[in-house]
């Protein structure tokens, strides 16, 4: 594994190699990331685990563009994403990437449709933006603002606006932490179809354990560190799961 | 629709407060800058036409007197093309039911039709008809003054001689835009006429058959002014010659430019100061305004809206507020500039108005607005965008507060909770602090900047008629006389006591500057006429040399002890050399002192006066000028009062409209600053005032520490914003200098005390404003969703 060169591993959709993130907050460092190396595999669906503050987030977010790393190198099929300049890397997210934010992220002043069409619009052969609101069982509530739905609806349309534009990855952040377990479920079979149907590389980040029985495999990091990578032997459909 | 537009249309909406506000100090900047500077091109443009289509001379001589004979010498100097002669008769009018003294011209103008220069704007009636000696036609600023209408008489009294004549037409000219009596820095309508006759019965009047007294002149394309007034000179100086002059030493014309330039400069550094006020302003509050939006910017990076879509989304947002108010600007401005160029028309006389809006006026105006806005937006837009998405998109780290100043000054017991964080807010962003007090502190000071000009006027007219000219009449006699008369006088009932003066018009001259002005004599200790310091104390006249002002010691570049050429523009002109005594401190005019006995020694003549100055108990004042105006030598008086008067009222027209719009758009601006402070202030602080209010702080508390930091500012403001108006005042005294007047640097304590008001109420207004979103803050959704 450590082998592998960059791009020359067809499977390989992302590689990270010493990866760091340090905030400096004048008086005292935040080391965020110690020194990560990984990869993901095309098509496949990993859990990212860890407690809080541990990194997980940090991480997520330098995969999706939206970070750079203090350290280390990251790149996409190949592609260095720590040396891309402004005009790639908004390209990528717009074209490659669908994020769900831990805090959702809406635009105010846009209803749950237009925030969802606020990305198709831009995006290379999206869903339509009902569709994408039906799948996260929202179709009825498409023209209430973010202020008029519950924080478990409010993180369903983000759900929707990342899988709408049909991404060749998806990066979610606690994409059930605000949701009761039935709603969770059909949040994550959304996110287990996209995967399925169209081989959507998926990255999940949760607190809850149980989800990580759907994933190939689960990545547990702790302080900065990845101290654990597991392979799902069996993987349950989402539909299987309970908490 | 695209979403992002939709975005646009409901965020304008939601900001419709704020952008109102954004809009109105633009359109008031705007406004200015165009109502002022259209105002400037439509007189301008005016005064050209008027000047070509009435053919206004180009030059001008007069003389004592000159056989007609003389026109076809004057006619031959190379450089001159049409020459008019006519005649120009000093008049005294009488109106009935019109106690006071008026002066007055009679000119004359060709038995038949038009005369080739300076024609006629006929406003009512007809032209004379020569075959009548009691015709006149009289200027329509004189005839309104009185409510002549055709048909009415009036009588003249010229050469002590009185005339009853009949007034069939009414009309303007080109040579009296601005008819102002000779002698007089402000037009009196009501006691200075101008009337025309015709040639023939004007000459029999004044005795001057088959003569003339004055030419108008045209010149050829390419001759040179000097060259064909020197000419002219040489040719007229057997007949008396006063001098011949160009178009800038026409009484009219000059007074004319120099109101335009006294203008022009007013109608540029105001608007400058305002517009730039508001384009600084709009920077500030638009800046603020897209830093609020920080995490929507770093959203819609995330997904993949390039910062140019952003930047542009956010450009068009701008756009429509500034678009707003530069619309509203322009409409504005055009509708007080027409109001305003009708007023200057009227005072200025002109025929009609050529009202003009050069697309540069509105180009600049908008592009300085849209500019302003710009930077502030795209600086912002840019650093949104340019950190990292994730870090953007986190809520701005927590404050880092530290125990303030203040507080550890020992004030920390007597600080309230909220007070605490009222003085940490204000402390932990000293920049953000410093541009909202600075935004303020403009408009305070742009406040100052219109309302302190009835104070310099204020101060002028007490310098002027309460420290120099003292006296309650002025007599003046036709040519010089002996100072015997003062004697008769002073024996009027009435009379308190009289100074006599000469006057001596001159064109002074040091190298290569020349300036035509007088020398006034008066008496060395005299008490109605004065002489001031710079700090505006009486000087003693000095037995020999000469004072000046010190506008003209500095055009001329002479100084105390220099030596100074006194060209005499009267008699046998005679060129003499005097020295500077001194300087002399003048706000209206400029003219150069002697003591009455050195300049008569000056001149080589004996004890001659050109008039007096009378102190007359009001009471008698309108008998003592009764017996006056018949007296053959008399010229014309002048009373003190009137002249006070009619000067308030004319100042207080002209430049305190002016003035009036500019304090009612500073206000405007004041209101939009303030309001617009308040209100980014409260969509910054919106989650952290809903989160106290949760957690049980209450809706006094929350709005205190809010409220009480704009009001904090705005008291740091108002001092501040003293001290920036004091420098703009100082920078628009200067600029307005011209050798008509010269405002004294005055800013009066109620000025001071309307600005801190205008700021305070706006404060008050837009602190009550925000005080109501305060109350129906709505706690939930704040907390709910992110902005
Ligand atoms: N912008 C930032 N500035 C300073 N410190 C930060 C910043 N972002 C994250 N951190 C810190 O970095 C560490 C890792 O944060 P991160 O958000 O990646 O954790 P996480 O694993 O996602 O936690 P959680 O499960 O609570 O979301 C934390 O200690 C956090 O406080
Ligand atoms: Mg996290």
């Amino acid at each position: 594994m450590a082998a592998v060169q960059n791009g020359t591993h067809p499977g390989v959709v992302f590689e990270a190699r010493g990866l760091t993130k340090i905030y400096d907050m004048g008086e005292v460092q935040v080391h965020a990331l110690r020194g990560v190396d990984l990869e993901l595999y095309s098509g496949e669906l990993v859990v990212f685990l860890g407690p809080s503050g541990s990194g997980k987030s940090t991480l997520l977010n330098i995969l999706g563009g939206l970070d750079t790393a203090t350290s280390g190198k990251v790149s996409y099929h190949g592609k260095d994403l720590t040396r891309a300049n402004d005009r790639e890397l908004t390209e990528y997210r717009r074209y490659h990437v669908g994020f769900v934010f831990q805090f959702y992220n809406l635009i105010p002043s846009l209803t749950a449709l237009e925030n969802v069409a606020a990305v198709t619009e831009i995006a290379r052969d999206p869903m339509k933006p009902e569709d994408a609101l039906a799948v996260v069982g929202l179709k009825d509530r498409m023209n209430h603002f973010p202020a008029q739905l519950s924080g478990g609806e409010q993180q369903r349309v983000a759900i929707a606006r990342a899988v709408a534009k049909n991404p060749a990855v998806l990066l979610c952040d606690e994409p059930t932490g605000a949701l009761d377990s039935k709603t969770g479920i059909v949040v994550l079979e959304a996110l287990e179809r996209a995967n399925r149907e169209l081989g959507t590389t998926t990255a999940v980040i949760t607190h809850n354990a149980d989800i990580a029985a759907m994933a190939d495999r689960v990545i547990q990091l702790s302080d900065g560190y990845i101290v654990q990578i597991e392979r799902n032997a069996h993987k349950k459909p989402a539909k299987e799961l309970h908490w | 629709m695209t979403a992002l537009n939709r975005k646009l249309v409901r965020d304008l909406w939601a900001l419709k407060g704020q952008a109102l506000a954004i809009a109105l100090v633009i359109t008031s900047g705007g406004a200015t800058f165009v109502m002022s500077l259209s105002t400037l091109d439509s007189l301008k443009a005016t005064q050209a036409v008027y000047y070509g289509d009435f053919r206004f001379a180009e030059a001008f001589a007069s003389m004592k007197r000159a056989p007609e004979s003389l026109r076809l010498r004057l006619e031959e100097i190379p450089g001159t093309d049409v020459v008019q002669t006519r005649v120009i008769a000093p008049a005294t009018i009488e109106v009935e039911g019109y106690s006071d003294p008026i002066r007055g011209q009679l000119v004359s103008i060709p038995d038949h039709g038009q005369p080739l220069l300076n024609q006629l704007y006929p406003r009512r009636g007809r032209l004379v008809d020569s075959a009548r000696d009691d015709e006149v036609i009289v200027h329509e600023s004189f005839a309104k003054a009185h409510g002549f209408v055709p048909g009415d008489r009036i009588t003249t009294v010229v050469n002590g001689r009185r005339k009853r004549l009949r007034i069939v037409g009414i009309a303007l000219s080109p040579e009296y835009v601005f008819p102002i009596a000779p002698g007089d820095f402000i037009p009196d309508f009501a006691s200075y006429g101008i009337m025309w006759m015709a040639r023939t019965p004007l000459e029999a009047a004044f005795d001057m058959k088959e003569a003339f007294n004055d030419a108008a002149f045209t010149l050829t394309a390419d001759a040179q002014l000097e060259e064909v007034l020197d000419r002219v000179d040489d040719v007229i100086r057997r007949y008396g010659g006063l001098g011949a002059y160009g178009r800038t030493d026409q009484v009219s014309h000059r007074y004319l430019s120099e109101e335009f330039r006294q203008l022009e400069q007013m109608a540029t550094i105001y608007p400058v100061i305002f517009l730039g006020v508001a384009a600084f302003l709009l920077n500030v509050v638009i800046t603020r305004l897209i830093r609020t939006e920080r995490e929507q910017v770093a959203t819609l990076k995330a997904f993949g809206y390039s910062s140019a879509a952003i930047g542009f989304h956010y450009v068009k947002l701008v756009l429509a507020i500034v678009g707003i108010g530069v619309v509203g600007g322009v409409a504005a401005g055009v509708r007080f500039g027409q109001g305003l160029s009708g007023m200057y028309m009227e005072f200025y006389r002109f025929p009609f108005l050529h009202y003009v809006l050069e697309p540069y006026v509105v180009i600049s105006a908008a592009m300085v607005s849209v500019g302003a806005g710009l930077t502030g937006t795209l600086y912002s837009v840019r650093q949104a965008a340019g950190q990292p998405p994730a870090q953007a998109m986190r809520p701005e780290p927590p404050a880092k507060y530290r125990v303030s100043i203040v507080e550890r000054f020992g004030a920390r017991r007597w600080l309230s909770q909220p007070a605490r964080m009222v003085v940490r807010n204000i402390e932990r962003r000293p920049l953000k602090s410093l541009l909202t007090a600075t935004g303020i502190a403009m408009s305070c000071a742009i406040l100052m900047v219109g309302f302190f000009f009835s104070d310099t006027v204020a101060a002028m007219v007490r310098i002027q008629f309460g420290l120099m000219q003292r006296d309650d009449l002025a007599v003046i006699f036709v040519e010089p006389t002996s100072r015997r008369i003062l004697h008769e006088l002073e024996s009027l009932p009435g009379v308190e006591h009289g100074e006599v003066f000469r006057a001596v018009p001159v064109r002074l001259r040091s190298e290569n500057r020349d300036y035509r002005t007088s020398i006034q004599g008066v008496e060395p200790e005299g008490d109605l006429y004065r002489v001031l310091d710079v700090d505006l104390r009486p000087i003693a006249m000095p037995p020999s040399g000469i004072l000046l002002t010190d506008f003209l010691a500095k055009f001329l570049q002479v100084g105390p002890g220099d030596n100074l050429t006194v060209e005499v523009l009267e008699g046998g002109r005679p060129v003499r050399e005097v020295t500077v005594a001194g300087l002399v401190t003048q706000y209206v005019g400029v003219s150069a002192y002697m003591d009455i006995d050195a300049l008569n020694r000056l001149m080589r003549e004996g004890r001659a006066i050109s008039g007096v100055y009378l102190a007359a108990d009001s009471l008698h004042e309108t008998a003592i000028y009764s017996s006056l105006k018949e007296a053959p030598r008399v010229a014309g008086v002048s009373v003190r009062k009137k002249m006070l008067k009619n000067f308030n009222e004319t100042m207080a027209e002209q430049l305190l409209t002016f003035t009036f719009f500019l304090t009612f758009f500073a206000g405007t601006i004041a209101f939009g600053v303030v309001y617009n402070s308040a209100r980014v202030a409260l969509s910054e602080k919106g989650r952290e005032l809903a989160s106290l209010r949760v957690l049980g702080f209450t809706r006094g508390e929350i709005s205190f520490i809010l409220l009480g930091e704009l009001a904090v500012l705005t008291l740091i403001a108002i001092p501040m914003g003293y001290a920036i108006g004091g420098l703009f005042c100082g920078y628009v005294v200067k600029s307005l200098e011209t050798d008509l007047f010269r405002f004294p640097f005055v800013i009066a304590p109620s000025t001071y005390a309307f600005a801190a008001t205008v700021v305070l109420v706006a404060s008050v207004i837009s602190a009550m404003l925000v005080r109501r979103e305060l109350n129906h803050l709505d706690l939930v959704a704040v907390l709910k969703t992110k902005e």
